[in-house]
């Protein structure tokens, strides 16, 4: 670290907080996504990620290629997401989100427990694309190959959801709904489509977020992405969680401050990150409760 | 007089918590052990309802209070020749000081009391999302800092060699106080006005009631009842930081969620049915038989039964077992004509 400010590590540090930042960036949109017409925190989001990060393992272990493991891994989140949606959320609806929020927390323990029997406490190895983990070299600095890829994936998404929610009606419902979801029925939002939109966007986000993770730590173990799932969980109320831009960015800051951290602690310090970031969170919320950036007119509840 | 109208409300949970302890004296030793960790679960449930079903917040962070609780009446009574091998890095004024199994539990109260009150000052500020993820944060860092801090505790290492003076009279007796203190706090003053601001929080401001204020008062109560319950906790079995994260924090709201969160009743009830299901699969697993059916479940069934049960019960019965109403005599079959 003599090189001061711009050094090699600095780069690196930097490549894998952006990295990192991206991945709970797609988190939190899919988070959100739910949130926004359901008022749902979906705590077992991360179950869906480690559903997906098994069907890698699987396709990868029977030698598949590589887009046919992404396939069923985008299948598996799919299905594992509609069936949520009908067997839990949907008798939920309306419910207080006490109730709603326990019975998310009791399927993600679910399905935690369920990978725990079919696939062991060790798990398994998912290699299909670890050769994105090689570096290259840009001017003197290594960056993984990976960092980029996730950049450059997550921006990709946000951009594709933020077309289907700016120029097409469904998006104009979806955003009418997480505004006022009683309002939009009574305007004629049919409310089941919308959901179901949401829903299988989320999915859909998750299971990117599960062939990104995989290629981070290959190694899938039952409680891959819970500790993920909480951090972002964390950064999407410290955003704000009532609308998806200051959701996303704190889900990025988050990540990119986690990653940033963990790679310039020291590393008798290091193993007291999740403190220094819990830490974080709780200063920023008792400044800004509504989020950090939310909009400064919004009322103060009691 | 109000009270006693209202000492039946008391009744119900001490008789249910009376008969759970007996019953564990009638069955085998090692069945025994189950009821021994249901009372345990009850004290912690308890001290949850304080704050969670009087106040309305969620709260993810009572089990650092057990943590604490556990970690201060666990390091306090190792016996002090046993602490230089199991704790080779602990604090002087830890490491020569030892107290006996009543004491440990009134200063496990203590410290809980003590660390929720400084956590309460600034969080209770908070309401809603933020409130539930800024006390999720408490959790974390409690148990991070716990996990590799070696001076206050055995770090990554379990705490053997605590005494395991927690028996079925012990557990039993530490619930009944849980709840007698809770139906207390309930009765008084401080438990009514924190309802209030419960059912209507804008309504309880107009009147001059300080929001902030009492749930401060529940919050650092309930430190107090969770400290106390996991004094009880660790002198049961041999804890690591692991037994006291997230799977307790998320199997103690569910059974406060699932008996009923806004009554006393629906917190006992909750934990014994939802440690009675898990007990009883428990063994099962083991191998045992009902009615004359033999049943052998293959291991690790029991989780996920209980996770869909509780899954199925909050979708057909979002309100609890109970309804979140206290118990009455009424419900027993002596109905009082409503006015």
């Amino acid at each position: 670290m003599t090189l001061g400010f711009l050094s090699v590590t600095f780069w690196q540090t930097l490549a894998d907080g952006l990295a990192l930042g991206s991945i709970y960036a797609l988190m939190a949109v899919g988070i959100g996504l739910v949130f926004g017409v359901l008022r749902l925190v979906n705590f077992a989001y991360g179950q869906l990620v480690m559903a997906g990060a098994f069907a890698l393992a699987l396709a990868s272990q029977w030698n598949w290629p590589v887009w046919a493991g992404i396939a069923l891994c985008f299948a598996a989140v799919l299905v594992l997401t509609l069936l949520m949606d009908r067997l839990v959320f949907r008798p939920l609806r309306g419910r207080s989100p006490a109730v709603m929020l326990v019975a998310t927390f009791a399927v993600a323990f679910l399905l935690q427990n369920i990978a725990l029997l079919w696939f062991g406490p060790l798990g398994k190895i998912a290699v299909s694309l670890s050769s994105l983990n090689r570096p290259v070299t840009i001017s003197g600095v290594d960056i993984r190959k990976f960092a980029i890829v996730a950049v450059a994936v997550t921006i990709v998404c946000l951009l594709l959801l933020n077309v289907l929610l700016e120029r097409t009606s469904i998006g104009l419902h979806m955003r009418a709904a997480s505004m006022d979801f009683d309002t939009a029925r009574l305007l004629g939002v049919r409310a089941n489509r919308v959901i179901e939109l949401a829903v299988l966007l989320s999915g859909m986000f998750a299971a990117v977020v599960a062939v990104m993770l995989t290629i981070q730590s290959p190694l899938v173990t039952p409680d891959f992405a819970l500790d993920d799932t909480i951090v972002v969980l964390a950064g999407v109320v410290l955003g704000g969680m009532n609308r998806p831009i200051p959701a996303t960015l704190g889900g990025f800051s988050i990540g990119f401050a986690s990653g940033v951290l963990g790679g310039a602690l020291p590393t008798n310090q290091s193993e007291y990150l999740p403190s220094f970031l819990f830490a974080a969170v709780i200063l920023v919320l008792l400044v800004r409760p509504g989020g950090l950036f939310a909009r400064k007119s919004a009322a103060e509840r009691v | 007089m109000r009270i006693a109208r209202a000492l039946p409300e008391l009744l119900g949970p001490v008789a249910l918590i009376a008969a759970a302890g007996l019953l564990g004296t009638a069955v085998s030793v090692s069945t025994g052990a189950y009821f021994t960790n249901a009372l345990v679960n009850v004290a912690i449930v308890v001290g949850l309802y304080l704050f969670v079903g009087n106040s309305g917040v969620l709260s993810f962070g009572h089990i650092s209070f057990v943590a604490v609780g556990a970690w201060t009446a666990g390091v306090l009574s190792v016996p002090a020749s046993d602490k230089p091998a199991i704790m080779p890095n602990l604090a002087h004024f830890l490491r020569d000081r030892t107290v006996g199994n009543v004491s440990s539990l009134a200063l496990a109260a203590l410290v809980g009391c003590v660390c929720a009150f400084v956590v309460a000052l600034p969080l209770m500020r908070l309401s809603g999302l933020a409130a539930g993820i800024a006390t999720f944060g408490v959790l974390e860092i409690t148990h991070n800092l716990l996990r590799y801090e070696e001076r206050i505790g055995p770090g990554l290492n379990s705490f053997s060699s605590v005494p395991e003076t927690t028996g079925l009279r012990q557990a039993a007796l530490g619930a009944i106080v849980t709840v007698v203190v809770a139906f207390a706090y309930g009765r008084s003053r401080f438990g009514r006005l924190l309802r209030a601001t419960r059912e209507d929080p804008a309504a309880a401001r107009a009147v001059g009631i300080s929001v902030y204020r009492q749930r401060l008062i529940a919050f650092t109560l309930s430190g107090a009842v969770a400290g106390l319950a996991g004094g009880l906790y660790v002198h049961l079995l041999p804890l690591t930081t692991e037994s006291v994260y997230l799977d307790l924090t998320f199997i103690t709201l569910a059974m406060l969620v699932v008996g009923g969160a806004t009554s006393l009743w629906g917190a006992v009830v909750g934990a014994l049915a939802i440690s009675a299901l898990d007990s009883y699969l428990a063994i099962a697993e083991n191998g045992t038989s009902l009615f004359g059916w033999n049943i052998d479940l293959p291991a690790g069934t029991r989780v996920i039964v209980v996770g869909a049960v509780m899954a199925l019960l909050l979708i057909l019965r979002p309100s609890g077992l109970t309804g979140g109403r206290e118990f009455r005599l009424a419900s027993l079959g002596v109905r009082r004509r409503t006015p």
